[in-house]
């Protein structure tokens, strides 16, 4: 058996209050609240070090650089420490065939009880060339590594519904982590996720050891169960009718609803508004931008970014719904208007004989 | 001229000479004027407030926010008439089932040969106007009600896109057993396209709709129009009168163009 957390600190050369402030941190990052600390403390007494494996694929690695980025650097610090982070591409010192063996013996050693984070999505077109670590396809890997997970966390848009890979035509054959294993898969879009709900999230797997409740998309409802336009600081604008009509007008000055700049607030789930991002600095709104909707699948597909409404498919990048609707509406107009012309001068003779059973009466 | 004066004098032939005699018929009663009526106000003010929350108009003055609630007044009317519609449109579908025959729900679907025959012949005569009679329908024509079977599901569609939209801002069970359609669709970005895009089927509609009542009252001098109010319309004296004076009128026609 593996050090526990409590031991592994200690080796380390953690006092015993750096731990307890770690687990009254983790626990309010967890969720459970400051009360909850006792619990945590029980837990990293007694829980083995837990495994973790990070798998990258097709991702630009923004979320492990959101990740380092946590607001709670006495849990980010920690965490790191605490973790067994026995494979990661672009963190590990070990390379080549020392990688692969990491790999091959966390999975032996731990069967059932590593965790699995995986960044980006797996191509699966062409055999999944696109996308091949230490000769093997990402999809090989994944299967390999998740078939005895003790839990699957899909980090960001990539890992979770695609992201910019799988937008159209998606040309790899992009697909999210959850289409490809058969466990659950905890989901945590964003492009990049907010550092903070990441770190939560991996919190609550490690103290309470089981995965957070989950909405019918498999994200966490503690960060994914409102959108971003209910928490919006600037929502009483968009309840006023108060909008932006250009950047830098003097709506843009006053802080008025980003709404009519296509902010895509409305139709966003996610934790921004609340947790916000650089240790709770700002989020996109706050500094003038609207929503681009990130963390929804098919964002890139549902553009222009500036637009709230979707383009409407197959015609110019400008065609929205409305577009469309006046051009058949102006020519239903049309339609009618002739049709009332052509009955005039076509059915006279109907006319006439309704007229003329009049004439007959009087 | 030669064509009308024709026109007319077979007008007269049709009752031996003596006065056109018609009928009256009660056709539309009480509950349907009243959900058509009901329909159309809902209609209009989701029409008309879905496209201000799609396109809301700039505010003349810029004060703070909490002096206004316009935009939250356009939302609350849209939510409150999409209710009324919905209510209203379940009462319809039972009035389907226990109205009289004209209001029966077997008219909206073009099942029997004779509805067929019908649309047919409604297209020849109204629309494309290659035929100057048709038999003439007491209650809707089987065009007309087989139009109205799409605004129907057209009725459903949004229905559903709405309250799964409205889901994510209501704890009430309505919405909420919508929930699901989301991911269904492809996330709410998808749900709002279509469910804006569905703005101009009721907006078209509308036009051709009101478009053809006028020009069946026109044509056919029976008080299509005031039948929405009162509920009377009418009738050439009986079905088979009416069907052998069309036959008639054609047959002259037919000679004519010979």
């Amino acid at each position: 058996m593996g050090d526990t957390i409590w031991q592994s600190m200690q080796k380390k050369g953690y006092s015993r209050r750096d731990f307890l402030q770690f687990c009254s941190a983790a626990a309010v990052v967890a969720g459970l609240g400051k009360s909850g600390a006792a619990q945590v403390v029980s837990a990293f007494e007694k829980k083995e070090k837990p495994a973790v494996l990070w798998m990258h694929f097709q991702e630009c690695t923004c979320c492990s650089e959101s990740f380092i980025r946590a607001s709670h650097p006495i849990v980010a610090d920690a965490l790191l420490d605490v973790l067994s982070l026995n494979y990661t591409e672009t963190l590990m010192a070990a390379s080549g065939f020392q990688a692969e063996k990491s790999l091959n013996d966390t999975i032996q050693n731990n069967k059932g009880k590593y965790i699995v984070l995986v960044e980006g999505a797996v191509p699966t077109k062409d055999g999944g060339v696109y996308c091949m670590v230490g000769g093997k396809t990402a999809e090989s890997i994944l299967q390999t590594v998740a078939a005895d997970a003790a839990a699957i966390v899909a980090w960001g848009s990539c890992a979770s519904n695609g992201c910019v890979q799988a937008a159209k035509p998606n040309p790899t054959g992009a697909t999210p982590i959850s289409k490809l294993v058969n466990k659950p898969v905890i989901n945590v879009p964003g492009c990049p996720p907010i550092a903070d709900v990441m770190m939560s999230v991996v919190t609550h797997l490690l103290v309470l050891g089981q995965v957070p409740e989950l909405d019918n998309q498999g994200r966490p409802k503690e960060f994914y169960g409102r959108r971003v336009h209910d928490t919006c600081y600037r929502r009483a604008n968009y309840d006023a009718g108060l909008f932006v009509e250009s950047f830098d007008d003097e709506n843009a000055r006053k802080g008025y609803c980003l709404y009519k700049m296509g902010c895509k607030g409305p139709v966003t789930y996610n934790a921004c508004s609340v947790v916000r991002w650089n240790e709770g600095t700002s989020y996109p709104i706050q500094s003038g931008h609207g929503c681009i909707g990130c963390s929804e699948a098919g964002f890139w597909d549902n553009g222009p970014l500036y637009q709230h409404l979707t383009s409407f498919p197959g015609f110019g990048i400008e065609s929205t719904a409305d577009t469309i609707g006046t051009a058949v509406g102006v020519a239903t107009l049309a339609g009618v208007a002739a049709h009332a012309v052509v009955t005039n001068i076509r059915k006279r003779s109907v006319i006439a004989e309704v007229h003329a059973e009049d004439q007959k009466e009087s | 001229m030669s064509t009308q004066s024709t026109g007319v004098k077979d007008v007269f032939t049709l009752n031996g000479g003596a006065p056109v005699e018609y009928r009256r018929v009660y056709v539309w009663e009480m509950p349907v004027r009243a959900y058509h009526w009901i329909n159309a106000i809902a209609l209009t003010l989701l029409c008309v407030t879905g496209f201000l929350i799609g396109h809301p108009f700039r505010t003349a003055y810029a004060p703070e926010a909490y002096q206004l609630y316009w935009f939250g007044w356009v939302r609350f009317i849209h939510f409150a008439a999409a209710y009324v519609y919905v209510f209203n449109f379940a009462a319809r579908i039972y009035w389907g089932f226990v109205g009289n025959k004209y209001a029966k729900w077997n008219n909206f679907f073009p099942i029997t040969k004779k509805q067929q025959k019908e649309i047919v012949e409604v297209l020849e005569t109204d629309v494309l106007q290659v035929k100057m009679h048709g038999e003439i329908s007491t209650g809707h024509n089987s065009l007309a009600a087989f139009i109205y079977f799409l605004t129907f599901l057209a009725f459903c569609f949004q229905t559903i896109t709405g309250f799964a939209l409205y889901s994510s801002m209501s704890n009430a069970w309505l919405p909420r057993m919508f929930k699901w359609i989301v991911p269904l669709m492809g996330g709410e970005f998808a749900v709002r396209f279509w469910h804006h895009l569905f703005l101009w089927f009721f907006v078209t509609f509308i036009i051709v709709h009101i478009y053809l009542s006028f020009y069946h009252d026109y044509i056919e001098g029976r008080g299509t129009i005031s039948s929405i109010v009162g509920g009377w319309k009418f009738d050439r004296q009986s079905p088979e009168q009416m069907a052998a004076a069309c036959k008639l009128l054609d047959s002259k026609d037919a000679d004519k163009q010979k």
